[in-house]
């Protein structure tokens, strides 16, 4: 090929590249969500969708759906899903209630010692971990697909989860306990009060400051190093207005929560584990093999990757997460009931398809997610203030999701 | 006299970034068989799925006439119904039903809303009669080979009343009486006044059929050569396609070669789903630093199945034998274990073995080597990219960057994105599967550069091949395997199609028979 012709087309290539740096479709769903708060602001009697309480409850509310869709995303990249994360959350919760608190002689559980808050929380996690364990044996060692081993699972917890509570609620939870699901950072705004600031919880701010400049020169650190490198970077100015836009978001919701009670321990432990995953899915080698499995499992096999193992800590660490969740809700309700944790499942899966995944694996995102996540939570939220029943909510949310993911091959087609 | 059935002109479609075709013009006769050539890549597929209304019309510039009249396709259906019917190399045929069945499907033959199994099946046999199959329409597809499962195709394409056949690669998988057969009957189809266009790589069956060839590079037409002219033979149809006389097929090297790198003794393995079949029979064999071995033998003599095996137990089992690196034993049990020792494995099929095709390049790459980029715990993702960017140079990958996704590249580059996986491993053998299957001349000879550079380095390989002039090209020893058995082992001065052919076709009872003589 002569040699004007190459930079012609190098030039096309480049320019090919810079807007290939411009992921649409994570964009369009960043985009919806925006919208959906824009909408039931204006629908909603007063506004009252954006009022400090409504972010707050938003959060809280949506904590323990957030913390499934983490673990949930990974194993679906990898190929998988978990038909029982809602009722391993429902046992764990139990558990956690027999650890933490004094249960009934009639459960006959009333033997186990009465540990400390913490105690608790980590030893119901470690049982969590024991029920992926259980969940990971059958599904990587046994090779007996996910879908059968976890519906199984739904029906094996549910039911341990029945056996443990034994026809009863457990109940009350120690108020450290409750705090994780229910507390906020520095509610009383000692902080606030030592600075003479009533009306806004200074602790909230200051750790919104610190999150939205953290998240700042983490974006601009990522953009050098890729420059450095002679990478394709997304256009100077995208990059700004993107970045400028996030930070105001999240100014925003931190503002609003610091003049309700500040901020949840909820949302704290929740962009924890977004980090934590992120960090994870993009950045180790664990992370990269679920990816590998998802993408083309042979090639994986055949690349050295142990995919036994790795299908195995996924599901150890999907045990985990639903552990989590089901502390978050038993600490938000303050009792752990038979019913916790119903159709939890479904919510989690909804999220992570909204969230970008795909349904043949190796594909999705943990903040694709967790957007996917807030959507669904947004418009339950949003039509609850706006009094509609639970009927139009599931018809709505049913199509939310068929519509998300019919844009997703829709827009897929199109740039083949 | 000569009526065009075709006429593509000035065709130009356009992919984001790339000019697929390019102002290409095509005519075809009345009758005639029209072969069309190229390297992978160059727009053939992308051409006929214009002709087919696979890109609708509207997508690309220019005028199709079809029958003298202008056509606008905005499906396949469209442009079945005019009697232009495409076979795909992959066969879409629906295993689990009948020949008949198949034939038909889409296309029923119904009386009231009801199949008339009676007529379909009645009707289904005249037209297998056509094609020269002779089976019960009532077999599962999926019970028949191959070459039988070309010919139902066909036969589907004629139940469409069919004007203008196009194969794409249809001899790709058949064994040589098969491929005879298929050709035979293009030629009567021929006979009969239907048109065909076929693309193929096997330049022999194109020189032996077609009546014109027309030659794509780079999206456009470069010429269309009258194939009864005595002067167009097959090196004139490579020098269309690769725009430089290739007297020379193969790089040429001096080969350094040096002490013995690897040796497997006595290896034994088994069939997975019959642990009574053998497929691989005490094979002993040995590869020196710095020297290309090859393996030949033909489909289903354990090839695959051999180097699998060693390359940490990743296929068979009950394996036993014993392998050596640089004279150490060494158990290769897991594939880890296997590429931590110095192997690596480079598959034959790279789409479904080889490669991860909805991520980039970069990725691909550090599959196999992953923890190298490993700093505190975590994948440096700038590194990757860095050495990503060096192989793309190095091995001239056609892509815009490292960040270019694997499933839309051409098979060639493919290829060449799996070699790089495996020379980032760094290893001392390296086993390599079928590594020019399905990929262009021009590519295979970057690809054979590559391999000698390898050996030059010091690495041994070891080459599995079908094609035997390639193994002959390019290797410094080769064995035979016919029946999971070493039948031979060829010097580079010995080298002969004959002789290696007649080793590989070696069957059981000869081999005994050698033995007791010897």
């Amino acid at each position: 090929m002569p040699k004007v012709n190459e930079k012609v087309s190098d030039r096309i290539n480049g320019l090919k590249g810079r807007l290939g740096g411009v992921d649409l479709r994570q964009n369009a769903i960043f985009i919806a969500l925006l919208a959906l708060v824009g909408f039931f602001a204006l629908t909603s009697p007063n506004g009252c969708s954006i009022t400090p309480d409504n972010w707050s409850n938003l959060v809280v509310q949506n904590g323990y759906i957030l913390v499934l869709a983490i673990g949930m995303v990974m194993v679906i990249i990898a190929g998988h899903i978990d038909l029982s994360v809602g009722s391993v959350a429902c046992f764990i919760g139990a558990a956690s209630g027999i650890l933490a608190v004094r249960p009934l002689e009639q459960t006959g559980w009333d033997w186990v010692p009465k540990f400390s808050w913490w105690a608790a929380i980590i030893g119901a996690v470690v049982i969590g971990a024991i029920v992926g364990m259980w969940q990971g044996f059958w599904v990587a060692y046994v090779g007996i697909p996910a879908f059968i081993v976890t519906l199984a699972g739904m029906l094996l917890f549910r039911g341990l989860a029945l056996i443990t509570l034994q026809n009863t609620n457990i109940g009350p939870y120690p108020d450290s306990f409750r705090l994780i699901g229910n507390g906020f950072v520095d509610k009383e705004n000692s902080l606030g009060h030592a600075l003479g600031m009533k009306d806004y919880n200074a602790t909230a701010l200051v750790i919104t400051a610190v999150g939205v400049l953290a998240l700042l020169l983490q974006s601009f650190a990522t953009r050098r190093g890729r420059i450095k490198y002679n990478q394709v970077v997304e256009p100077r100015v995208w990059f700004l207005v993107k970045n400028i836009l996030l930070a105001a978001m999240i100014a925003y919701v931190g503002v609003q929560l610091s003049q309700a009670n500040g901020i949840p321990w909820t949302l704290v432990l929740l962009v924890a584990l977004v980090i934590i995953y992120t960090t994870v899915m993009k950045r180790t080698t664990f992370g990269r093999h679920i990816y590998a499995i998802g993408g083309n499992l042979h090639a994986a096999v055949l690349s050295g990757i142990n995919v036994r193992r790795v299908n195995f800590w996924l599901f150890v660490n999907m045990g985990a997460l639903s552990a989590l969740s089901g502390i978050l809700i038993v600490a938000r309700m303050n009792s752990a009931v038979p019913k916790a944790g119903d159709g939890f499942e479904l919510e989690a899966i909804s999220s992570v398809f909204i969230g970008g995944a795909s349904v043949q694996g190796g594909v999705g995102t943990v903040t694709g997610s967790m957007v996917g996540g807030m959507i669904q939570g947004i418009l339950g939220n949003g039509m609850n203030l706006n009094s509609i029943g639970i009927d139009f909510q599931m018809t709505t949310k049913g199509l939310v999701l068929l519509l998300a993911v019919a844009f997703d091959v829709w827009s897929k087609k199109r740039t083949k | 006299m000569t009526e065009h059935i075709l006429e593509m002109k000035n065709i130009t479609m356009t992919f984001p970034g790339v000019k697929a075709l390019s102002d290409v013009s095509l005519e075809v006769s009345r009758g005639e068989i029209h072969a069309i050539c190229g390297e992978n890549g160059a727009g053939k597929s992308t051409l006929m799925k214009v002709l087919s209304g696979v890109y609708p019309h509207g997508t690309y510039e220019g005028e199709i006439l079809f029958e003298n009249r202008t056509v606008g396709f905005q499906n396949i259906r469209e442009s079945e119904r005019l009697g232009i019917v495409i076979i795909h190399q992959e066969l879409a045929l629906s295993p689990h039903l009948s020949i008949a069945e198949n034939i038909f499907l889409n296309n029923e033959i119904t009386k009231n809303g009801f199949v008339n199994w009676n007529k379909t099946n009645q009707e289904a046999q005249k037209l297998m009669a056509k094609v020269g199959l002779s089976e019960d329409p009532n077999t599962l597809v999926k019970n028949i080979g191959v070459g039988k499962q070309q010919l139902v195709e066909i036969a589907k394409a004629l139940s469409k009343k069919v004007k203008l056949l196009i194969l794409d690669e249809p001899t790709a998988a058949l064994n040589d009486a098969d491929s005879e057969h298929l050709l035979e009957l293009l030629r009567q189809f021929k006979h009969q006044g239907m048109t065909s266009i076929i693309i193929s790589h096997k330049l022999n069956e194109i020189a032996a059929i077609a009546d014109k060839t027309t030659i794509i590079r780079d999206g456009l037409v470069i010429e269309t050569l009258d194939m009864h002219n005595d002067s167009v033979n097959q090196e004139r149809i490579i020098k269309g396609m690769v725009g430089r006389e290739m007297n020379n097929r193969y790089p040429s090297r001096e080969s350094q070669i040096g002490e013995e790198l690897f040796r497997v003794e006595e290896w034994t393995v088994h069939h997975p789903d019959d642990s009574t079949r053998v497929v691989v029979d005490s094979v002993s064999f040995n590869v020196k630093a710095g020297e290309i071995v090859g393996l030949a033998g033909i489909m289903g003599a354990g090839r695959t199945e051999l180097a699998r095996s060693i390359f940490g137990h990743s296929w068979g089992i009950g394996i036993s034998g014993r392998t050596f690196i640089k004279g150490k034993e060494f158990q290769l049990k897991t594939i880890r274990q296997a590429i931590d020792a110095g192997i690596a494995y480079s598959t034959e099929d790279r789409k479904r073995y080889g490669l991860n095709l909805i991520d980039d390049i970069k990725r691909n790459i550090s599959m196999a080597s992953l923890k190298n980029f490993v700093k505190l715990g975590l994948v440096n993702a700038n590194e990757e990219y860095r050495i990503a960017n060096e192989y793309r140079t190095s091995m001239n990958i056609k892509a815009p960057s490292p960040n270019s996704i694997v499933g839309k590249l051409s098979g060639g580059n493919q290829q060449k994105v799996v070699l790089s996986q495996w020379i980032n491993v760094n290893p001392d053998l390296l086993i390599l599967d079928e590594p020019t299957r399905g990929i262009d001349v021009g590519a295979k000879y970057e690809i054979y550069t590559i391999i000698q550079e390898l050996a030059s380095q010091g690495k041994a390989i070891l080459m599995i091949s079908s094609e035997l002039s390639e193994l002959i090209g390019i290797c410094d020893r080769i064995y035979a395997i016919s029946e999971g058995r070493l039948t031979g082992e060829v010097e580079k001065s010995d080298f002969s199609p004959e002789l290696l052919m007649k080793y590989m076709t070696m069957t059981r009872d000869e081999m005994t028979k050698e033995d007791t003589n010897a």
